[in-house]
């Protein structure tokens, strides 16, 4: 089926962004009950879930244009977003090959590769991209193959390299982050680069998820959902651009809290790759307004529960505080109390 | 996570390599590539033995230049369970076998800048995979290959031809055998060593690196632990409502998949972790046979590792 893009939206200065109804009824909402739970809830990720968005082991919507436009702004004003260290190169082209072969079989009409042993011949026709290159050869590519396949994806990537029982992020291109910094975790190991989350070390969350990663396998992806609020549809939430969008968590009012007020949802994924024995994480965003989110009850019902329902330490630490009680008024008001369905899907 | 899908593989060719080790070449029963490894990874190869399905893994010797076959080496093993038993003498050329995708649990450090490697016997074979990597990386490395004699040293003699000067083979007979504290006290401060072979030589490498101060970090190892025969003992899996009894020669991961309950398993050597179970209930001692949980761990009875471990009791409830 041919994807109908909106390649004109913006996600920053004038924010055009906005979600077709299908591309709101296909939004990966996280919530699965009427109270807030933490938990890992990391599932097997195959084809087919809840919703549209989980069709395909790497999603690609109607923003796939507008989303690839925005993250060559960010990768332009500061190139750092996109770093690897000298011992990924395998794990790059792992990642670029599953990419590819993924998307041209998912998506025949857009994206095409054809294989000759190692010469390949990719063509991108969303973005009009057709390239001649040598798998393997990097000097074949007009940049390293993370960088070139990333700025064709939707979502950003990390590659972690396993040794000495543990993961090491060395390599990635992040442009859509939700306050987190490559250039500050790059080379970290992972209970490093969870450092700042709370609570759950306590629990010992991060010390059954490594042990857990550790042992993932090749051809058995895996998937969790992760989500925190975002003001105005803006991918870049860097720590490197906070002057640029840290302000404007100020700004919220009863009358402008549906519109410029988003649910930012990540879908995460987890693959093996096969000739580095690294691990790929795709951290794909999704962003949808109060106001489009409502034109699904029962998602606006639930996600007032949620938030009434929010420790305050997770308040905190998504930097929700400055206008929760603002977003839980005008959700209460969406909220008749009536039961909601078993699920994430919308009734 | 339950066990992966296997894929149906049909053996393309079977070669003496040594008196006691085949070589077997395997290729997909559908024509399509098989998936992509790195040095050092494993399959388990599922066989269809007469009285119970056998389950080995073996390393892959090959690299992913070419996915259209995986070649594996299997030594016969004096005290066979039955696996390389079957592998020796009920697979030819045709014979339909499964196999598990690639698992590793012995790759190469990506940042070492020395990689020294040493191995016995059929313990040649992820080192095979980790040479023809190594030849094209442009890091140092060295390799010291133990045999018995010139007869069983045919695929040490296979890795000298690829890398002349890194590969060394020391023979039992004539002599002299692998001086292990020599070797490891000619390195450069931050070398990786790595050593597969058996369980002896595995200890005695370790034990010499530990004392010559090697730092955790860069000791690398892999053993794969045959299951242990035993007396025989009664489980009851909780989770699925069984009572199953493990015979002499059966794992306990065995005699589970046997009555139908699928269990986790990576590598069915003790070492990864993977099919970790918990006790429930016990009445008696377990026999922990893997290299995975600690001394602590292991004492405190409150796990199992069913790929090789057993117990001596009268009740054993598992979460299972």
């Amino acid at each position: 089926m041919t994807i109908a893009f909106k390649p004109d939206e913006t996600y920053r200065d004038d924010f055009t962004f906005r979600n077709s109804p299908a591309a709101i009824r296909r939004f990966p909402f996280p919530f699965g009950e009427d109270v807030y739970r933490y938990a890992v809830n990391i599932e097997p990720h195959v084809r087919g879930g809840p919703t549209a968005a989980y069709d395909n082991l790497f999603d690609i919507d109607e923003h796939y244009i507008a989303e690839c436009r925005e993250r060559a702004l960010v990768l332009a004003h500061d190139p750092k977003r996109c770093q690897a260290l000298p011992h990924m190169m395998a794990a790059q082209w792992d990642t670029l090959e599953l990419l590819m072969e993924n998307l041209s079989t998912d998506y025949p009409e857009h994206f095409s590769l054809v294989r000759d042993g190692y010469a390949w011949h990719w063509t991108n026709r969303a973005l009009g991209i057709e390239q001649h290159f040598v798998f393997g050869d990097a000097g074949t590519l007009p940049c390293e193959p993370l960088e070139y396949i990333g700025r064709q994806m939707q979502g950003d990537l990390t590659l972690q390299d396993q040794r000495e029982d543990n993961l090491f992020m060395d390599a990635g291109m992040v442009t859509c982050q939700a306050d987190w910094s490559l250039e500050f975790d790059l080379g970290m190991k992972f209970h490093e680069w969870h450092g700042p989350v709370p609570l759950a070390h306590e629990q010992g969350v991060f010390d059954r998820a490594l042990k857990f990663l550790l042992n993932l396998q090749l051809g058995r992806p895996v998937r969790r959902l992760n989500w925190t609020m975002t003001i105005n549809p803006r991918m870049d939430t860097s720590p490197e651009q906070y002057p640029q969008w840290g302000p404007d968590r100020t700004t919220i009012t009863p009358e402008n809290v549906g519109s410029r007020v988003h649910l930012r949802v990540e879908l995460q994924s987890l693959f093996r790759l096969p000739r580095s024995n690294a691990i790929l994480f795709g951290i794909r965003c999704y962003l949808i307004s109060l106001e489009e989110l409502a034109t699904i009850p029962k998602w606006s019902r639930r996600l007032h529960r949620v938030l009434q329902t929010l420790p305050p330490e997770l308040v905190e630490y998504k930097g929700l505080s400055r206008f929760r009680d603002t977003a839980i008024a005008w959700l209460a008001q969406r909220d008749d109390g009536a039961p909601t369905s078993v699920g994430t899907a919308p009734d | 996570m339950t066990p992966a899908a296997t894929i149906p593989v049909v053996v393309r060719e079977v070669r003496p390599v040594t008196p006691l080790i085949r070589r077997f070449t395997l290729a997909r029963e559908d024509g399509l590539p098989l998936p992509a490894f790195s040095a050092g990874a494993h399959v388990v190869v599922v066989m269809p033995g007469a009285a119970r399905t056998l389950r080995n893994p073996y390393s892959l010797m090959g690299t992913s230049a070419d996915l259209s076959t995986y070649d594996i080496a299997v030594r016969l093993s004096e005290t066979s369970r039955g696996g390389s038993r079957f592998m020796h003498e009920a697979v030819a050329p045709g014979s339909k076998l499964a196999i598990t995708p690639p698992v590793n649990l012995f790759p190469l450090d990506k940042l070492a800048r020395r990689h020294l490697l040493l191995c016995g016997g059929v313990g040649i074979t992820p080192v095979s995979a980790h040479v023809r990597e190594l030849v094209h990386g442009g890091v140092p490395f060295e390799v010291h290959c133990g045999a018995r004699s010139i007869e069983h040293a045919t695929l040490a003699l296979e890795l000298r031809a690829i890398a002349p000067d890194a590969v060394a083979i020391h023979l039992d007979t004539p002599g002299p055998t692998m001086d292990v504290e020599a070797i490891l006290a000619e390195q450069p401060l931050g070398t990786h060593l790595y050593v597969c072979g058996p369980g002896g030589m595995i200890e005695n490498v370790i034990a010499t690196a530990r004392a010559a101060g090697w730092p955790e970090s860069h000791i690398h190892w892999e053993r794969f632990t045959a299951p242990p025969a035993g007396k025989p003992f009664e489980v009851t899996l909780s989770r699925s409502g069984k009572r199953i009894t493990v015979p002499p020669e059966m794992s306990l991961l065995e005699a589970i998949e046997a009555a139908g309950v699928d269990a986790p398993f990576l590598c069915r050597g003790g070492a990864c972790g993977q099919c970790e179970t918990t006790v429930l209930a016990l009445d008696g001692t377990l026999l922990h046979h893997d290299v995975y949980l600690s001394a602590d761990q292991k004492a405190a009875g409150d796990r199992i590792m069913p790929c090789v471990s057993r117990a001596d009791c009268r009740t054993l409830v598992l979460d299972r």
